[in-house]
């Protein structure tokens, strides 16, 4: 037990170093959500028009409901540099050391998730920091139910990450992970718009925004950011990280999988 | 008397290409073994089967009696492994390197420090142990992967082309002080090469061609009258 503490912790702080020394990974963490508040919600806020909805009890403005939204998009893309960062592990070698370790793979690898969730939390409230002061804040309270929303879904799309990282071959595949992952994960869930103006549009694009899991991620986090819980969206989410999880412990598994080929 | 490694008939194939076929060996304490064979006979896939990154087709491995098929982590605690590709953090200074890597055998606090110091004499590397690894050469580099896997006493080491990249003096020191510690510090070593001139006639050698093991026995005998090098590659069929 001891054993798999100390490993925990070394390889949170191993992340933790490499976070710090790449700064530019930061800034483009933080300025990215910033830019879609600033500019993009500013343009919207006139051309959309909302009604009320849990968990808003009056009307809200374009910017507030799209800061769920934005903290799962700065969730998303940490997870998908953590799977680069893993491939580029395997690549290197060092995923090699990592799991010629004595201690039980599915533990390491467990490891490797909580400290990319780790980051990207620090990430989301740096965020949080600088959205409130441009006047976009919640309540204390909400802040701090906030966070274990933020571990869910955090884990949700590390374990995605994970099991991507398992079966993409080569660091040069990582484009595709861009634009067949991100991007639709991010353009049809419930960050930009709610269901029912998704609806609007198209019943099967609702449909979609409806079964994404990201979608759920972004509603756990929305109704944390009010001191609720959306109970759908957290079974949702558990379900997506279970399903994730065992997907990479197959894919992670020394008698199946990816690190079976040759290399 | 338990062979410290034992290398129970391992066969492994990827996909329709055999890549190892029915090996057995076994190797006793304070044993040095070369494990020669040209590329692509099957020695990488030996050494990714022998540290569990993939379990084998067919048969078994043990360390000091621990399967690692069926009781990976014991096993898997007394091997340590050099692999072929350098698996350091070059941002990190070498302490911090080797702390990493003892935290991932579970060891911690005065403990780590006092075999990480330990395993850095043991190769002559105290005096390195703040520099950043970019700073290093690469024989440094190459003794610091070693002194890596010794920190946490392994009873087999396990080196993958571990010269591969050097120049001839740092081949040869490198090649003599592991030498030294399998006989002073009764340390199994399984030294996998395509270099006969990292062989002493007294080591123990195994040849590896396509998959199968061609010659088991002491350097001096499997070489017989000709020199290892010409029975190599007699053995391998690149004489002709």
């Amino acid at each position: 037990m001891k054993a798999a503490l100390i490993c925990l912790l070394a390889i949170v702080h191993r992340e933790a170093l490499r976070f710090v020394s790449q700064r530019g990974r930061f800034l483009a963490a933080i300025v990215r959500p910033l830019v879609w508040l600033i500019v993009f919600a500013a343009g919207f806020r006139a051309a959309l028009g909302l009604s009320i909805q849990p968990p808003y009890q009056t009307y809200i403005t374009y910017e507030i409901y799209i800061v769920p939204g934005l903290c799962g998009m700065i969730q998303l893309f940490s997870g998908m540099q953590s799977s680069l960062s893993l491939v580029y592990d395997r690549e290197m070698g060092s995923m090699r050391l990592l799991l010629t370790s004595p201690i039980p793979r599915w533990w390491l690898l467990f490891s490797k998730l909580f400290a990319s969730t780790t980051i990207s939390i620090f990430q989301v409230y740096t965020f949080l920091a600088i959205a409130a002061l441009t006047g976009i804040s919640f309540s204390p309270a909400g802040y701090l139910a906030l966070l274990p929303a933020l571990i869910l879904n955090g884990l949700m799309l590390g374990a995605l990450g994970l099991l991507l990282s398992s079966t993409i071959n080569q660091l040069e595949n990582f484009a595709g992970v861009m634009n067949f992952v991100i991007f639709p994960m991010f353009f049809l869930s419930t960050a930009l718009y709610p269901l029912w103006k998704m609806a609007e549009a198209s019943t099967i694009l609702r449909d979609i925004c409806a079964f994404n899991p990201f979608s759920h991620g972004v509603e756990l986090i929305r109704f944390a950011l009010y001191g609720q819980v959306d109970w759908f969206a957290l079974l949702w989410v558990l379900l997506a990280f279970t399903v994730f999880s065992l997907g990479s412990l197959w894919g992670y598994d020394p008698a199946r999988g990816m690190v079976r080929r040759k290399t | 008397m338990t062979a410290r490694l034992g290398v129970q008939g391992v066969t492994h194939s990827y996909g329709k290409k055999t890549a190892l076929n029915d090996i057995s060996f076994s190797l006793e304490k304070g044993m040095f073994c070369a494990l020669l064979g040209p590329n692509g006979a099957g020695k990488s896939t030996l050494f990714s089967i022998l540290t569990r990154l993939f379990v084998p087709d067919a048969g078994d491995i043990t360390i000091d009696g621990h399967s690692l098929a069926k009781e990976p982590r014991q096993a898997l605690a007394r091997i340590g492994v050099v692999f072929q590709q350098p698996t350091l953090d070059l941002d990190l200074s070498v302490w911090r390197n080797l702390k990493y890597f003892a935290a991932l055998h579970g060891l911690s606090g005065k403990d780590a420090d006092r075999r990480i110091r330990s395993a850095l004499e043991r190769l002559d590397m105290a005096e390195r142990v703040g520099e950043k690894v970019r700073a290093l050469n690469g024989g440094h580099r190459r003794r610091m992967e070693i002194a890596r896997a010794l920190i946490h006493d392994p009873d087999v080491l396990l080196l993958d082309e571990p010269t591969v990249g050097l120049d001839a003096a740092t081949r040869q020191s490198i090649t003599r002080h592991v030498h030294r510690m399998a006989k002073e510090q009764d340390l199994t070593v399984l030294w996998a090469t395509h270099l006969v001139d990292e062989i002493d006639d007294s080591d123990h050698l195994i040849v590896l061609h396509q998959g199968k093991v061609c010659a088991n026995g002491r350097a001096g005998e499997v070489a017989g009258t000709s020199s290892l090098q010409s029975r190599f590659l007699e053995m391998t069929g690149a004489g002709e």
